[in-house]
């Protein structure tokens, strides 16, 4: 029986190359961009960046860069410097801040900017019909929060005021040490009223976009790329470096490290995309970079739930922690261990020491609470959350070296529960769980905003964990005008939280990573904020 | 034929040839040697798959024959470890798609008509529906219940036990639907052949022709695409744990196993066993599946000469 | 008749499957506001969840849900909050489609050929080879090929990017990534549906007429060999379609498929039912021409 091959392969091709050609058309449409002046990888998609709206880092580097507050970050240090307002005073007893904006402050459309834009902005995210996340960081001034609760109807009465054309005037229910560092955040930038009230809710989309930031909105693709052009009308403009700029949201420390290799990005600048298992090798190179910021990695403890609510058995899982193996073998960027819950490198501030590597005392507090070499003490749980779409599972591996570490030193069993985010979160607010990871990083650069997760009241105490003293010495710390004095409070009441009741262990200090071609890059500078203008960053040809 | 030989039935008939197909014996055998080792050898390891040591990174040695992973855990009895639960995982989706998939197809196909419109539009609701979703209120809604039933009945030792449970049951439930158009498909086609207008004209009753007629047609593309069912069961269950709904860690699949080593390839420095190591396992698992399975089909093809 | 009956069905079996999801994603645990970061007070949150009707009774939010689809609207994103459902679905749908098309064009060019020759040279080599190929792309996962294909063919060579979307050239890579898989099992399905005709009557009757093999092949046995093909054909493409979550997120595609996961994690209600009615409406409407596909490859299929 003869066999023609070649007929069977003409019927084919015809049909899978007319196929193809039919499909392939659907491709011709996306047509090829241009590169941008500058590529920047910049962790997660943003979830907004409407200034009221945004919480993540990610989305506040690019939503720092389309709209500017009254101040704005130092590109060295990340303190406060003068940014919308020229000028600003302040009353002795810290209650009254007086503004005063710049005559050369406008919209990127032309208009001026005034004292009245400003009152708007902060009213915005005090309404109750923005849903602002961030709206909390307003909550030091007069009459805010009940304004945001609904029990002041009046905006008049909020402690903002217009005094005259470029004068702006703030009355602070107390005084807040740290007010000008929240002046920082994009929570309180200046956005453009006849534009939000116009579009509502999609009013990003509006072309054009008012903004009153360095850069100007081109497009922004969910999963793509956010597109920045340099607004020509920025009071400061002669300072912007670049441009064209592209921020590319990428989740996988591969992926990320593949663009950068391949010339495809020029600044990768989150700490979750540098691959740990790599970084002995790529830390000795001259293009990545590390730093201190402003994170803690730790560990809450549900303490309405037995055995935990001894502070015996705390403090002994506490000391049975080998930190040094952990930052050592699996995050492996230089981290730096913890025994207390405020970073170090605050300004007027050097926190307690708390509890260190012991398990010798580890294992006497365990016998001393009734469970000598871990006899009769209950399988618990430690709680993390799963890494979704390619992140580094560094939650899991933790997990495990403490699974061993507790087995190893006080003979007690752990069961892990990997936990999808959403789960992991409800279960963490409704104290269902017994041990679980947890991190924070600050908002400002200050004590306050890690120690005061802990309060009785807040909502990010989620470790059932209530003590007044506590509570009093915070409140006692920040009615304190004096720097000294109130260092001398917040000591005691860190040194309460990580050495006495001890609801959370800290692990490790977070070690920030970027990678960029020191040669060809310039103006990244480290800061303990993890604040990097997009404006300052300069590309050398 | 010039020696009439000795009557057979069909099953030996179809053993007779099954043995003369070499690659199928010798996948076979294989096979069995794979079950028996995954099964004893974690047993006869010197190390426990769960124990950390210093030695972290090391590639395949005389110590680690697979090398070690980043808690220096022995990549070997991982992998072995792995292996049991992935096997498993593969056998419930495949036996799942088997019986439901397999009997769903070959009744909507058979009857036709109204059954067929209603049973295949089922499936399709079925697919429709995100399995993410579907895993995550099954897991989280339906597994307290279930634990609370389960300890008044038995006494269960640990949480992941509940876990794979539902895993298993997630898997198999979305593991079927693509069996069953398969094999409706088939059936829409053969229920108009000769041989069954003619065993029908002979008056046989429907179930008979169904058994006897119809599905000895399709043993091929059931057994093959069975077999193709096993290694999608174990990559979505690897899938639904990278998400953190699978099987909770320190436990391993080979697929998780696997998932991890992908993680592992970069410009920079690759560390090759621990992603060849399980992935080699796994691909040669399957190759002497499917060469068992074609070994198979051919045995039972009923048109097959002797 | 029967074609007409099933496209009028349509409707009411999308209402339900939308209904479904729309049930299911909420019964989930957590909320499309639950951040690490609790905000400063209670009020802030219900705020949040008045402002997107989340504190309205079931049956409501049902009805709000209705009146807008009617209007063809899924409403806002509640994880990106600037953005519609319908934004991100404009954004992301092409590029999956472009994707998904060209990875079935591709899953069947290689499938179908690969499946043919290893049927007709049963038990040679070319059938050990090709099976053996073939097995080898269903079992080494997206996540593995991916990887290998960026550093051998992006990193080492340098012949195409590492990701991204734009030009031709980065199309390469994702769609042999993703075709891979389902190009193994078109080949193992279209040997097996060759194999169980290649013995039937007629194609006997055909060889005995005089005809040649080839002529046989594409003739007569083709046409019913491909029939599983065809089955699968209907869901694989619904899923090419509507993205790849592996692919996408390895490659940096700005496609469809990692929302598809990221929306349930993220309990984005109305991006969830917003995308299954979208993939609902691609797998019954393929399902349908693949039905037809069925009558016109074998005449004697009968449906009523």
């Amino acid at each position: 029986m003869s066999f023609s091959w070649q007929s069977v392969y003409r019927f084919l091709t015809r049909a899978v190359v007319g196929g193809l050609l039919l499909f392939s058309c659907a491709g011709c449409g996306s047509r090829a961009e241009q590169r941008a002046d500058l590529v920047i990888i910049n962790g997660a998609e943003p979830e907004s960046l409407d200034p009221a709206i945004v919480t993540g880092q990610p989305d506040i580097r690019v939503a720092g860069a389309l709209f500017e507050g009254l101040v704005r970050n130092d590109p060295h240090t990340g303190a406060p410097v003068p940014g919308l307002a020229e000028r600003w005073e302040i009353s002795d007893d810290g209650r009254l801040y007086t503004f005063y904006l710049r005559t050369n402050a406008q919209w990127s459309t032309g208009e001026p900017i005034m004292a009245r834009d400003v009152v708007y902005s902060w009213r915005r995210v005090l309404s109750p019909e923005t849903a602002s996340d961030y709206a909390g960081q307003l909550f030091y001034i007069k009459n805010a929060e009940e304004f945001n609760r609904g029990e002041i109807k009046d905006p008049s009465r909020v402690g903002i005021k217009a005094i005259g054309p470029r004068t702006v005037r703030v009355e602070l229910t107390g005084p807040v040490p740290f007010f000008l560092d929240l002046c920082t955040l994009p929570t309180l930038a200046v956005v453009p009223e006849w534009t939000i009230e116009r579009y509502g809710d999609r009013w990003l989309m509006a072309r054009p976009l008012p903004v009153s930031g360095p850069y100007e909105l081109v497009s922004w693709r969910i999963n793509d790329r956010i597109r920045l052009r340099k607004n020509r009308r920025y009071w400061d403009v002669a300072h912007t470096q670049n441009d064209r700029v592209d921020v590319l949201p990428v989740g996988s420390a591969n992926t990320a490290l593949n663009l950068y290799e391949t010339g495809a990005a020029d600044i990768v600048w989150d700490k979750e995309l540098a691959p740990s298992e790599l970084l002995d090798v790529l830390l000795k190179r001259p293009d990545f970079h590390t730093f201190d910021y402003l994170g803690t990695y730790f560990i809450r403890i549900n303490v309405t739930r037995k055995p935990f609510d001894d502070p015996r058995v705390r403090r002994a899982l506490a000391m049975a922690i080998d930190k040094t193996r952990i930052v050592e073998k699996i995050t492996r960027a230089g981290e730096k261990i913890a025994t207390h819950l405020t970073p170090p490198g605050i300004p007027h501030y050097d926190p307690p020491n708390g509890l260190g590597y012991d398990p010798e005392t580890a294992r006497r507090l365990l016998a001393e609470a009734g469970y000598p070499g871990g006899k009769g003490f209950p399988t618990f749980q430690y709680m993390f959350n799963a890494a979704a779409g390619g992140a580094a599972k560094t939650h899991e591996k933790i997990a495990v070296e403490l699974q061993q570490m507790w087995r190893q030193e006080l003979g007690i069993h752990m069961e892990l529960r990997q936990a999808e985010w959403k789960v992991f979160l409800a279960a963490q607010s409704a104290l269902d769980y017994d041990l679980c990871r947890s991190s924070w990083v600050g908002d400002y650069n200050d004590p306050n905003t890690f120690l005061d997760l802990f309060m009785s009241w807040s909502g990010n105490n989620r470790t059932g964990w209530k003590d007044p003293d506590y509570d009093r010495l915070l409140r006692e710390a920040n009615s304190r005008a004096d720097p000294a004095a109130r260092a001398t409070l917040l000591q005691a009441a860190e040194a309460l939280l990580v050495r006495d009741a001890v609801p959370v262990l800290p692990l490790f200090f977070y070690r920030g990573i970027s990678y960029y071609d020191s040669t060809k890059i310039q103006g990244i500078y480290p800061n303990i904020l993890d604040q990097h203008p997009i404006n300052a960053v300069r590309k050398v040809r | 034929m010039i020696n009439a030989p000795p009557a057979l039935t069909p099953r030996q008939r179809a053993w007779r040839r099954f043995k003369r197909n070499r690659a199928a014996v010798i996948s076979g055998l294989f096979l069995a040697l794979v079950v028996l080792v995954v099964l004893v050898g974690p047993a006869i390891c010197p190390y426990s798959p769960n124990a950390l040591s210093e030695a972290q990174f090391q590639p395949p040695n005389l110590r680690h024959w697979f090398g070690t992973d980043v808690h220096g855990r022995d990549l070997l009895v991982r992998v072995l470890m792995g292996a049991r639960l992935s096997l498993l995982v593969g056998a419930t989706g495949a036996g799942v798609s088997l019986v439901i998939g397999v009997i769903w197809g070959a009744v909507a196909g058979y009857l036709g008509g109204r059954w067929d419109s209603a049973m295949m539009r089922a499936v399709d609701v079925l697919y429709s529906l995100p399995s993410v979703v579907f895993v995550i209120v099954l897991i989280t809604t339906l597994e307290q219940l279930f634990k609370n039933w389960l300890s008044r009945l038995v006494s269960i030792e640990s949480d992941s036990t509940v876990r794979l449970l539902f895993l298993f049951v997630g898997l198999g439930a979305v593991s079927w639907l693509t069996m069953a158009r398969i094999v409706r498909g088939q059936v829409l086609s053969l229920r108009t052949r000769g041989f069954v207008e003619a065993s029908r004209a002979l008056g046989a009753n429907e179930v008979r022709i169904l058994w006897r007629h119809i599905l000895p047609n399709m043993y091929g593309i059931i057994i093959v695409y069975l077999v193709l069912t096993v290694p999608a069961v174990i990559l979505s269950e690897s899938f639904l744990s990278y998400l953190g709904l699978g099987i909770q860690p320190p436990q391993a699949s080979l697929g998780s196993l696997i998932a991890d080593g992908a993680g592992q390839i970069n410009p920079i420095r690759i560390y090759w066993w621990l992603i060849v190591m399980p992935g080699g396992i796994l691909v040669a698992m399957l190759l002497a599946l499917n060469f068992l399975g074609d070994g198979l089909r051919d045995a039972l093809d009923p048109l097959a000469e002797s | 008749m029967y074609f007409l009956k099933r496209l009028f069905f349509l409707l009411p079996l999308l209402l339900l499957i939308s209904f479904l999801a729309f049930v299911l994603v909420r019964v989930a645990p957590g909320g499309p506001f639950d951040k690490e970061r609790k905000p400063a007070s209670p009020e802030i949150e219900r705020n949040l969840k008045a402002k997107y009707h989340l504190d309205e009774s079931f049956g409501k939010q049902y009805e709000r849900f209705l009146a807008g689809l009617i209007r063809g609207d899924f409403g806002p994103s509640l994880k990106y909050r600037s953005h519609s459902v319908t934004d991100i679905m404009t954004q992301g749908l092409p590029i999956s489609m472009t994707l998904g098309l060209l990875a079935f064009g591709f899953a069947m060019g290689t499938g179908i050929p690969l499946g043919l020759i290893t049927a007709v040279r049963r038990g040679g080599w070319i059938d050990l080879g090709g099976s053996f190929l073939a097995i080898l792309a269903v079992c080494v996962p997206g996540f593995v090929v991916g990887p290998l294909l960026i550093m051998l063919f992006a990193i080492h060579w340098r012949l195409f990017p590492v990701g991204l979307w734009g030009t031709p050239a980065h199309a390469v890579l994702p769609v042999i990534a993703l075709g891979l898989f389902f190009a193994g099992k078109v080949a193992r399905l279209m040997r097996e549906g060759m194999l169980g005709v290649m013995n039937a009557e007629f194609v006997t009757a055909a060889r005995a007429r005089g005809l040649s093999e080839g002529a046989v092949i594409i003739k007569h046995a083709f046409r019913l060999a491909v029939l599983p093909v065809v089955s699968y054909a209907g869901p694989m493409l619904a899923d090419l379609l509507t993205g790849s979550f592996v692919v996408e997120n390895i490659f940096q595609i700005p496609g469809l498929g990692v929302f598809l996961v990221n929306s349930s994690l993220n309990r984005d209600y109305p991006m969830v039912v917003g995308l299954v009615l979208l993939y609902a409406v691609l797998l019954l409407g393929l399902n349908l021409v693949v039905d037809m596909a069925y009558r016109w490859l074998d005449p004697r299929v009968k449906y009523d």
